[in-house]
């Protein structure tokens, strides 16, 4: 049983393997409502891998991920029988996802974009998602850009109609996924400027960055993760701090800091 | 001579009206089977995959016409007697079926695996991610291939003049038996072929140019 029944996300115990290669090992993680929880870690810690797993874009090979008690993947905690392919669509509408390389459908508007699943999904009218989408872009700051087509938009406009597309469907949390790697560093602000103020109306939200002073000012609490394991967990302070006796998380921040500062 | 032409032109449009029959029927029920089959070959589980691959290597690696003789001399061994219209449209169809599978394997394939990890992401069921995300970006990519294919079974249908059918192929050969008129009667078919490929591609190009605004 869970010890804190206020946790949203409940990650318990999961492991992964591709073939002979552990991705996962053991990872167990919450997140609460509000909470802004980063993943930090060297590259093939496994960090994508865990956020993947959340909204069963990956299967896992043991342990639970529950969303609010249920669990997402399986049709009961411990069982390995997978849910039915509508079931799983209605879990993964309860997440939002934001991707590294964006992912907008190209043959939609911006504001298509953000309507498909509003009209297919949550079975809004035209009508009614038309206005959801552009009060979602003008949150982030592309009111003007509604019937653009993603290839008309900078990275950063993209990103942020990817980030209304996801928080437009209203998920109980919103996964991250390095959504700044593959932007120009000029560009990086305004997405980051978007997740702070989507932080700050208290949505929930796992992310995996890179970007460590965003980190050290967004997150509730970070996780380090190293050789797919929970290596340190903590408030940015305690985990960031440059004499903290964890020897992997030493060596990826000095490395780190050779590298980015 | 002109005469004896004009004379055979019912005959004629009789014949052109059952090749764009069979045409027709080839490349409807074919656009059907191959779409499903070949999103069985893309996202089907192992043991479906595995049969689609079968059946599209083995029926593309036969001559068409040795594939109509198959269906329509050799299955009466095995008690399936088919009429030779039947027999021939079934045959072409196997074959054009086995071509779409692959042109929607290719477009399929070619749409980034993102874009069905966004789809599934804001929750959409795996009908509706093909219906609004991947088909619509595969379209333009599976169409110019695909009308080269409706052309190719236009020109393919002549084949079944050779069970005994008598489309434009066949009718154009009764009347040079009659008059011996073979020079001005080919070239009289050869003119209805390309006409209706001709209009066929140029409907082809006007599609793509519509299609053409998905930019990536």
């Amino acid at each position: 049983m869970s010890a804190d029944t206020n946790a949203l996300l409940d990650v318990r115990d999961v492991s992964k393997a591709f073939g002979s290669v552990a991705v996962l090992r053991n990872v167990s993680l919450e997140v609460k409502r509000g909470e802004v929880v980063t993943v930090i870690g060297p590259s093939g810690s496994g960090k994508t891998t865990l956020l993947r797993c959340v909204n069963f874009l990956e299967s896992y090979d043991s342990g639970s991920i529950r969303i609010d008690g249920k669990e997402v993947g399986f049709r009961e905690p411990g069982t390995r029988q997978r849910r039915s392919e509508r079931d799983l669509a209605g879990m993964r509408a309860e997440t939002g996802m934001v991707f590294q390389s964006f992912n907008l459908f190209p043959h939609l508007t911006a504001a298509g974009n953000i309507m498909l699943g509003l009209t297919k999904v949550r079975g809004k009218s035209q009508a009614e998602a038309r206005q959801i989408a552009e009060h979602w872009l003008g949150r982030v700051g592309l009111a003007h850009k509604a019937d653009s087509l993603p290839a008309e938009l900078s990275g950063g406009q993209q990103q942020r109609v990817g980030i209304a597309r996801a928080v437009a469907m209203e998920p109980k949390i919103l996964l991250l996924d390095e959504i700044t790697s593959a932007l120009d560093p000029e560009l990086v602000g305004e997405v980051l400027a978007v997740v702070r103020s989507l932080a700050e109306d208290g949505m929930t939200m796992l992310m995996v960055t890179h970007e460590m002073a965003f980190a050290r000012d967004a997150s509730s609490r970070i996780v380090f993760m190293a050789d797919g394991g929970v290596s340190a967990v903590g408030p940015p302070k305690e985990i960031l701090a440059a004499e903290t006796s964890n020897e992997r998380l030493r060596s990826f921040l000095a490395r780190f800091r050779a590298s980015h500062f | 001579m002109l005469s004896q032409i004009l004379y055979a032109i019912p005959f004629l449009a009789q014949g052109f009206a059952i090749t764009l029959w069979v045409s027709l029927l080839v490349v409807v029920l074919s656009l059907i089977a191959g779409v499903a089959l070949g999103v069985g070959l893309v996202y089907g589980p192992a043991p479906l995959r595995w049969a689609v691959r079968i059946f599209s290597d083995t029926i593309r690696g036969i001559p068409i016409l040795v594939l109509m003789f198959f269906v329509y001399y050799g299955l009466p061994a095995i008690g399936l007697h088919l009429q030779s219209f039947s027999a021939a449209v079934l045959a072409l169809t196997l074959f054009k079926t086995a071509q779409v599978v692959e042109y929607l394997r290719g477009a399929v394939g070619s749409i980034p695996k993102g874009q069905s990890e966004a789809a599934m992401a804001i929750g959409l069921t795996f009908r509706q991610r093909l219906t609004y995300v991947i088909f619509p970006q595969a379209f333009r990519r599976f169409l110019p291939p695909w009308i080269n294919g409706v052309t190719d079974a236009v020109k393919g249908s002549a084949l079944v003049s050779l069970l005994g059918i008598t489309d434009l192929m066949q009718a154009i050969n009764q009347v040079i038996g009659r008059t011996y008129e073979a020079m001005p009667l080919y070239i009289l078919g050869a003119l209805i072929y390309f006409a209706v490929n001709y209009a066929l591609s140029l409907a082809s190009r006007r599609l793509e140019r519509r299609f053409a605004f998905i930019r990536e």
